[in-house]
């Protein structure tokens, strides 16, 4: 029998074990190991089941985390796992890179005190019980609808709405332009952040709710949104992302050696080419690595060069430590590792030799001047500070913009001059006609739960258009 | 899985396939490309369609073998199916009446050339065709370029077959007979910076396809882009035709050459795994 929680408040928050930062420098495992089942039942206990349940309205996808909490303090956990899987379809992968510090854990109770119950941590090991306990369990489905909803991406967003429409009895097909289903997660976040197998269970798991994934089709051009509404479909989501990578515009940048931090991302984590000869695909594994930008991207970018083989890898942000947009756990693993950060640095240009290759790169330094629209200090040039980094790959970090390609094929979506498509923020409803949109390609890049958020949203509005309640 | 329904030997290294894929059959037009994946280790490659039938829901592709996807490729007989295709990608070719058009194909890029040369003359131009390979058994097609153009000049390199040189000689002598008003030309990248070095002080708008290396082919990586007139641009999303007079051909030969290293060890591993096998 399980002794009643205590009331009495511990604040001993449990860490998560990690991989020592000298091994998982050199290989592709996943940095963060997990609960044990000791440390899981001790945090859980922590929980003191607060009424208020701040956490739960910190979450976009309002998981009921008190009860999965509760859940797993008594050791029940497949019942934890229902009362997850109600709410997010996708939670190992949110256990994971979730950003709970700035969600539900900021908010709470035991925050003000210091010490937030590790809800992202409980998450994974509940999501990853049941991974590893995996039975069949039968998903109870209702009568189908007969409503058939296209889907376009398989990222967070779609993945998210097509497990909740096809929940709510409706027939899904998902249109995935690669050859792989997950989207950023397969392509951008690396394997030791977020294991290729883990969302490939969860993807399972969408596929097993009756959803269809079609790989391999690039919608537009294959068939466009006005094709799909007019001959299958009763309603469409598009959850296409932000996969356009931006450059800094500065000479030298089509030089051999300079990459997106999306293609040199996508080489790694969906191509493989960390397995190169054993896969096909190729990267230039540089000795010394410029990784320009401050985000969770650019951090990625860092870590993949370094297990690549790089001697020296540097982080080239123009703002200081405070303004970084990355986790602040992702910045202190990649600090462990052995990243150099170049605060307070914005490159001029990249210096190739006379074969085409970067050689080096030639940065400013920056100060710090009067906050900007984004509320950050502004980074303004010291004029004549000019010095020079040798480098031999250049990865640019600088964030992406959504794919113009449905935009542009589709009549009548209207578009913001940043690339992004408008909707609504709470139902995802855009001004077309039976097309819903959410995550990246609605707000720029995200974060993945906020994805997942849109998804669930819109497919909610979406159900209601279709059960005729709402136009 | 993508059903190779015809597989045929154009040439000792240049491999045609007919493959099942109706969706994209139905969409394809001249100057657009699709990605492969032989398989499930394979890297994804881009190569423009050298035909369709939408009735009969296949597309064809022609590939020239010179690393290990396209060996591999080249293993593969009809009943086997690819990994992956995906297409349509990138903007057709402008089809329209220019008037007099001249298409040059070099080497396996013979292949694309024939279906835009084919649509240029269904559009009502006059074409005038020039293919050219290093010799006699690299040559193919020739019938078939023929039913598309008014007008067919065939070179080799070494004279084996029809006239001895390279396409750009005909291109010229054709540009300074009469009024030209627009020449295709689509090869390896050294020939089609001649070709638009030629047509230069001509003044005829002249149109190059660049198959640069790519890894998704829709826009998200970045890693084909070439620079074009000042600007840089996607060759998957903004291409793969350019204006010839505009490429930075320095930047296309240097961004050719980035996995040389990487091509080579992977080609000669699979090459010593190859004689294990047999």
């Amino acid at each position: 029998m399980e002794e009643k929680p205590k009331s009495k408040i511990n604040l001993n928050r449990i860490d998560m074990p990690r991989q020592d930062p000298k091994v998982r420098a050199h290989n592709y495992n996943e940095v963060a190991l997990g609960y044990t089942d000791e440390m899981a039942i001790q945090e859980a206990t922590r929980c003191i089941q607060c009424p208020k349940r701040p956490c739960v309205a910190g979450c976009p996808v309002n998981v009921d985390i008190p009860e999965f909490i509760k859940a797993v303090r008594d050791n029940q956990m497949e019942e934890s796992v229902r009362i997850l899987k109600s709410k997010n379809a996708l939670p190992a992968i949110c256990g994971r890179v979730c950003p709970q510090e700035t969600q539900c854990e900021q908010v709470c109770s035991l925050g003000k005190k210091g010490a937030p119950i590790a809800i992202g941590r409980l998450e994974r090991y509940v999501a990853d019980w049941d991974l590893a306990h995996k039975k069949e369990i039968k998903v109870e489905l209702p009568p189908p609808t007969g409503k058939r909803v296209a889907v376009i991406g398989s990222g967070p967003a779609g993945l998210t709405a097509a497990a909740d429409l096809a929940r709510m009895g409706h027939k899904v097909t998902v249109y995935e332009a690669l050859h792989t289903a997950g989207g950023v997660l397969m392509y951008g976040i690396p394997e030791f952040r977020l294991p290729k197998k883990v969302v490939q269970a969860e993807v399972d798991y969408v596929k097993s709710l009756g959803v269809d994934i079609q790989l391999d089709s690039v919608m537009g051009k294959l068939a466009t949104v006005d094709e799909l509404l007019e001959k299958d479909y009763d309603a469409i989501f598009l959850g296409t992302g932000a996969g356009l990578p931006m450059f800094l515009g500065i000479p030298g940048e089509n030089l051999n050696g300079v990459y997106s931090a999306n293609e040199f991302l996508t080489r790694v984590n969906l191509m493989k080419a960390y397995l190169f000869p054993e896969y096909d695909t190729p990267i230039k594994v540089g000795k010394q690595v410029a990784v320009i930008g401050g985000g969770n991207v650019a951090m990625d970018s860092a870590r993949c060069a370094l297990r690549l083989g790089a001697d020296k890898v540097y982080i080239i942000y123009r703002r200081s430590r405070t303004e970084m947009p990355a986790r602040h756990e992702e910045v202190e693993n990649a600090e462990e590792e052995g990243i150099i950060f170049k605060f307070l640095t914005n490159p001029k240009q990249i210096i190739g030799d006379d074969k085409g290759w970067v050689k080096a790169m030639e940065c400013y330094e920056m100060e710090l001047g009067e906050p900007d629209a984004s509320g950050r200090r502004r980074p303004i040039t010291k004029q004549g500070s000019e010095f020079i980094i040798d480098v031999d790959v250049v990865v640019v970090a600088l964030g992406t913009t959504p794919n113009p390609l449905i935009p542009s094929t589709t009549k009548g979506l209207e578009v913001t001059k940043h690339g992004t498509v408008v909707a609504d923020e709470q139902s995802g409803k855009t001004v077309k006609d039976r097309v819903w949109a959410g995550g990246d390609v609605v707000t720029g890049a995200a974060t993945v739960i906020s994805a997942m958020g849109a998804g669930k949203r819109a497919a909610a509005s979406i159900h209601e258009f279709l059960m005729g309640q709402k136009a | 899985m993508f059903k190779i329904v015809t597989s045929e030997k154009l040439t000792p290294v240049i491999d045609l396939f007919k493959i099942e894929a109706p969706a994209i059959a139905k969409k394809a037009r001249a100057g657009q490309f699709v990605i492969i994946r032989v398989d499930e280790a394979g890297e994804r490659i881009p190569l423009t369609l050298a035909d369709w039938d939408a009735g009969e829901g296949t597309v064809t592709l022609v590939a020239m073998e010179v690393g290990t996807s396209t060996r591999k490729l080249g293993q593969m007989k009809a009943g086997d199916s690819l990994h992956n295709l995906v297409g349509p990608l990138g903007l057709p070719s402008d089809i329209e009446k220019f008037g007099t058009v001249i298409c040059v194909g070099g080497g396996v890029g013979i292949a694309p050339i024939y279906p835009i040369a084919r649509s240029l003359k269904q559009a009502g131009n006059k074409i005038i065709s020039i293919i050219g390979a290093r010799n006699k058994d690299l040559l193919f097609w020739e019938d078939r370029m023929k039913t598309v153009s008014d007008e067919l000049i065939v070179t080799t390199d070494d004279g084996s077959y029809g006239r001895k040189g390279l396409v750009t000689e005909p291109l010229k002598e054709k540009l300074e007979q009469g009024k030209i008003d627009r020449v295709i030309a689509i090869g390896p990248a050294i020939m089609m910076k001649f070709c638009a070095q030629t047509t230069k002080p001509f003044n005829v708008p002249t149109i190059v396809s660049l198959n640069s290396i790519m890894v998704d082919g829709t826009g998200m990586c970045g890693c084909c882009r070439v620079s074009i007139g000042g600007t840089t641009k996607f060759a998957c999303v903004d291409g793969p035709d350019f204006d010839g007079h505009q490429v930075d051909w320095n930047t296309v030969f240097d961004r050719q050459k980035v996995y040389l290293k990487e091509e080579k060890d992977s080609l000669d591993r699979w090459e010593s795994c190859q004689c294990g096998k047999s």
